[in-house]
């Protein structure tokens, strides 16, 4: 696989907090990634670095091998579709589109009315007065349109209702398998982006917790239901990602997945399993992560150590 | 469509098998592309990828070069004779499963299933055995 974009140590430091705290990653080409994370885990602020609309404090990035600051031949190749976008205050969406028109090499004139069509955008209307979903549409339809080798969407979702969502990933979809590109979709939707996105990045408070492909990332954990006490039994000393319980019954999420042998034993124990959904995983590693965090200041452990599932991500 | 039970691509693969064995998708007939399951199903085209992948390698569809998948000769048989031999770990399991949560035994779902098929629902004949039950 090819990188098309390299981050190594990167670090954000805004008066006294670490934004961005010595991430390294690869962004492969033609992959579809889910850019993942709390509000304030640092997501938006890499991505602007990434695009050369804000400075590292530390670290290094290079897009397409080189430096994207004030670097032109870097930046057409890049279209960054961030939420709450601001605009020029007489501009309305045919000025928004005609500029992209000229700064994107690859953009599609034709794709792009026929996508103002699909989310009913009006193009005479000033930018200022659209409502929260039709300024989406318009960074939506720029982000696609402009068919650029990397496109990161930044939550492009707001104010959209369901069936205009289910409409941009269906149009991704449609032309990512025409045009195969880069696109990092950072969402909380996670759920709705599940099934669209190839690898999982999950940034943390500044640093990355996950760096791996979502097929690994749901073999990673598995919950196991049953009658409580055998539940305990089984997981032993297993690393406990969650667990709650109704009654005599428990349903515990072990990270790691299950041998034949293991699987063999859990379904003697008349324990059900059943795979977590990308969403529910990636919020169980966060929390776990957070407890982490603050028991080590109590007891003393590195804060720093390493979480098991970003280490895998960087030996493909 | 999807259930998160299973990994999707196995989904896919199973979703192309069902129209294989119910004779909407002939033999020799082309499959739907990669990029049309990936659209139409808005999924990742690499995970549609892998699903038609999953039924290349056991012979079910086969590549013409520059053209695309198609349904191999004797698949539909095949796609039959497998399902039939998992049917019973597939189906028959968990409803005797269920039936024994319910008190019913092997005898009683025989009965079940018979009556299911001529009336079209199980209830006539649950009722008259609870009835059965009551009177003793």
């Amino acid at each position: 696989m090819t990188a098309v974009i390299e981050v190594e140590h990167l670090t954000k430091q805004y008066k006294g907090t670490l934004a961005v705290d010595d991430i390294s990653f690869r962004i492969e080409e033609n992959t579809i990634y889910g850019f993942l994370g709390r509000n304030g885990a640092g997501k938006t602020t890499t991505m602007s670095i990434l695009t050369a609309q804000n400075f590292a404090t530390a670290g290094s990035v290079r897009v397409f091998g080189e430096a994207p600051y004030e670097n032109r031949r870097v930046l057409s190749r890049m279209c960054f579709v961030r939420e709450g976008q601001k605009y020029p205050d007489d501009f309305t969406p045919a000025h928004a589109l005609k500029a992209a028109s000229l700064f994107f090499p690859h953009w599609d004139e034709e794709y792009a009315a026929a996508l103002i069509e699909d989310f009913r955008l009006p193009l005479k209307t000033r930018i200022s007065k659209l409502s929260r979903g039709q300024l989406s549409a318009v960074g939506v339809i720029i982000g696609l349109a402009s068919r650029a080798e990397v496109t990161f969407f930044d939550e492009p979702y707001l104010g959209l209702d369901a069936v205009a969502r289910s409409l941009f990933y269906e149009r991704l979809m449609e032309d990512y398998a025409e045009h195969p590109r880069t696109i990092l979709l950072s969402s909380h939707l996670i759920d709705e982006i599940a099934d669209l996105i190839e690898r999982v990045i999950v940034i943390d408070e500044g640093k990355l917790l996950v760096d791996r492909t979502a097929d690994e990332l749901r073999g990673e954990a598995v919950t196991l239901t049953g009658d409580a006490d055998q539940v305990e039994r089984f997981i032993g000393d297993r690393e406990v990602l969650h667990r709650e319980r109704l009654g005599n019954v428990a349903a515990v999420t072990l990270l790691g997945s299950l041998g034949q042998a293991e699987a063999a034993e859990a379904a003697a124990a008349g324990l059900e399993r059943s795979p977590v959904p990308l969403q529910q995983l990636v919020v169980r590693l966060s929390r776990q992560n957070e407890s982490r965090r603050s028991g080590a200041g109590q007891n003393g452990t590195p804060r720093s150590r390493a979480p098991r599932t970003a280490g895998a991500g960087e030996s493909s | 469509m999807f259930d998160s039970g299973r990994p999707l691509f196995q989904q896919i693969a199973e979703a192309i098998e069902d129209s294989i064995v119910d004779g909407s998708l002939g033999e020799e007939e082309k499959a739907p592309s990669t990029n049309e399951l990936a659209a139409f199903h808005r999924i990742n085209p690499a995970t549609a990828a892998k699903g038609v992948a999953s039924l290349t390698d056991r012979g079910i569809l086969y590549k013409r070069r520059g053209i695309g998948m198609f349904v191999a000769a004797g698949a539909r048989e095949r796609l039959l004779a497998e399902r039939r031999e998992s049917f019973a770990q597939a189906y028959i399991a968990p409803m005797l499963a269920e039936a024994r949560r319910l008190r019913l035994g092997p005898a009683d779902v025989a009965r079940l299933v018979r009556d299911f098929e001529t009336t079209g629902t199980g209830r006539d004949s649950g009722a008259a055995t609870h009835q059965q039950e009551d009177a003793s």
